[in-house]
């Protein structure tokens, strides 16, 4: 405490130049905390956007059914879980379209009506699958526009009949292009036909009864999470608990690829800050060091009258790090006041900036390390000087 | 009280080994007032630093307040600087920017005297020096007189068992340096041992026993 008051006086008998010691510390600080503030706030709202499209949902895969495989009944028996709101199975195989003389080749899901909540799709025309073609295992599907486009020719083809690996299919629905989603990007030109999951099992050999993906969304008032966890809980007592049988994901991808596009660039811009909160600490050192030999009389007269080296030691390297946390909070405020220039002007356009108080303690300690570490040499000089030639220097 | 037995001290100058003492033995007892005098050069800095334990001896032995002080750490000597010395220095020696009454009560820091008892013993020093009117002053504000007294209540003020002073008079006007002597002679009286050190022979005469210091060479007078 007798240290830290003295630190502040010797600090406070040079303003000056305290402030332009500190001033690579303050920029520093300000540096590290606006941009990954900055980039914080951006990536909040923007996620927070995406996860507005209702696109998020939980995939669930299994690898491991440890003789205990999961039927679609088990899937509506989860649906009653508070968390979970509704679960769609989905398996797909490749198969030849046929339509009159063109044939093509189709990518099948079969499905359950659910889906199409689920994923948030449109229709342009027609219907989607009912409970009941799950049940008949009935020969209809719903195309995606591609499909209607180049297999039958023209998008208002509902009603036409279209076979699928000699089967022949009703037409009953047609997707809307949604040029806007990323599964849309990733899946332009092919042809999607969606069938009932029961139809594909009879379609082809290579889907069986058992359900290996499908697809959950949180109940109304509880979170994509909760819904995941839900999922988790009940399938580790399924599989013994065997956390390797299954894999329950709750991230979409756009989401997932934007973090990490973020978070990359949150370290870059860190370290960036980093490097100048180094350059920082090399100006403390400097002055420090500039500080001792003034005040070498000053230690002489110190340790004539009793100061042992841990004394001396403290004494500058309070001062070092008082200095620091002193530029620390200032560049903390100033951080602060720009965020709140910025977030006016950028108001209008829905994006608010506050401090991220996780990189203000990440500033708060790095500071700190650095009036340590920076003011270690410096303080070690001045505590390991002789009594004697300290109190005889320039005069 | 201080004990030198031949204590030698040697300089490296150039190629040459200067002996700044050589083979002193010096005895000082509990609450006598002794001047040590000698020209400059003739190792009465020298002196001063080894009986103050800001420097050690090359050889020989120093027993003070019969602690041997070769065998101490640095850590060790600053606290026996703290406890049992006091220092008064020509140049004065203040801490600018801190006040009069700081200085005085920067040792008494070092030792973690309590705040409350530090203000106390603050007060009686400067009071014993009549400088207590003048605590809150800058040692810039004050003339060198005054410095001195402060110095000299920043010297008592941890109740030392020995007084040392070197040239206190030094850079000040005959009459103020018979009101600093004065001082001196007031410790004495109440019972504090004094080692002053000069090069004025009318100063040195003031104490009660007078060590000649020439070419690192002890010779005693006694007056």
């Amino acid at each position: 405490m007798q240290s830290f008051v003295m630190a502040l006086r010797s600090i406070g008998a040079n303003k000056m130049r305290a402030i332009l010691t500190m001033l690579g510390i303050i920029i520093g600080v300000m540096a590290l905390v606006v941009l990954v503030s900055l980039v914080s706030g951006t990536t909040d709202s923007v996620t927070g956007a995406v996860s507005d499209l209702g696109t998020s949902l939980v995939t669930v895969t299994v690898s491991d059914d440890k003789g205990k495989p999961i039927h679609l009944s088990d899937l509506d028996d989860w649906t009653k879980e508070p968390d979970i709101g509704l679960i769609s199975a989905r398996t797909s195989s490749t198969v030849v379209g046929k339509h009159g003389a063109d044939y093509d080749s189709v990518t099948v899901y079969g499905t359950t009506p659910s889906y199409y909540d689920i994923q948030g799709l449109q229709l342009s025309m027609g219907r989607w699958l009912k409970s009941s073609d799950q049940k008949n295992a009935a020969y209809v599907c719903v195309l995606n526009d591609a499909a209607a486009t180049e297999l039958v020719g023209y998008t208002d083809c509902v009603g036409e009949k279209i076979t699928l690996n000699g089967v022949q299919f009703t037409v009953v629905g047609v997707l809307e292009e949604n040029e806007d989603s990323l599964t849309s990007m990733l899946t332009s030109g092919m042809l999607m036909a969606y069938i009932p999951y029961s139809s594909l099992i009879r379609l082809t050999d290579s889907v069986s009864s058992d359900v290996t993906t499908f697809y959950i969304s949180a109940a109304e008032g509880s979170t994509v999470d909760a819904a995941a966890d839900a999922m988790e809980k009940i399938l580790m007592e399924r599989f013994d608990e065997d956390e390797d049988a299954f894999d329950v994901d709750a991230s979409n991808m756009l989401e997932e690829a934007m973090n990490s596009v973020t978070s990359a660039l949150s370290i870059l811009l860190g370290g960036i800050a980093g490097i100048s909160l180094v350059v920082g600490g090399i100006g403390i050192m400097n002055i420090m060091m500039v500080t001792v030999t003034e005040r070498t009389r000053e230690i002489g007269i110190r340790k004539a009258i009793g100061a042992s080296r841990g004394n001396i030691l403290t004494q500058f390297l309070m001062e070092a790090v008082v200095l620091c946390m002193m530029g620390c909070g200032l560049g903390i405020f100033l951080s602060w006041a720009i965020l709140q220039v910025v977030s006016t002007v950028t108001v209008s356009a829905g994006l608010t900036f506050s401090l991220n108080m996780g990189v203000v303690g990440l500033a708060v300690a790095f500071c700190f390390l650095i009036g340590v570490v920076f003011g270690l040499y410096p303080a070690n000089k001045a505590a390991k000087m002789k009594p004697i030639d300290a109190l005889h220097y320039g005069g | 009280m201080i004990q030198l037995k031949n204590i030698c001290k040697y300089y490296q100058v150039g190629d040459d080994r200067v002996r700044a003492l050589d083979h002193a033995n010096l005895h000082i007892y509990p609450q006598e007032f002794v001047s040590i005098i000698g020209p400059s050069g003739s190792g009465k800095s020298t002196m001063m630093n080894i009986i103050g334990c800001l420097d050690i001896a090359d050889a020989g032995e120093y027993l003070l307040d019969g602690l041997p002080i070769e065998s101490y750490s640095e850590n060790q000597l600053a606290k026996i600087r703290n406890e049992k010395i006091g220092f008064v220095f020509q140049q004065y020696n203040l801490i600018p920017k801190l006040t009069a009454e700081e200085n005085v009560e920067l040792p008494l820091i070092y030792q973690k005297v309590p705040k409350k008892e530090r203000m106390e013993r603050v007060k009686e020093a400067l009071n014993k020096v009549n400088m207590y009117p003048r605590a809150k002053h800058l040692p810039t504000e004050l003339s060198g007189g005054q410095q001195q007294r402060v110095s000299i209540a920043r010297a008592i003020v941890t109740r030392p068992k020995l007084i040392l002073a070197d040239e206190p008079t030094g850079a000040l006007d005959s009459k103020t340096s018979k009101e600093i002597i004065d001082i001196f002679h007031d410790l004495h009286a109440q019972g504090n041992t004094i080692v002053l050190i000069t090069h004025d022979g009318g100063i040195a005469k003031q104490a009660q026993r007078s060590i000649h210091i020439l070419d690192g060479q002890i010779s005693e007078v006694t007056l």
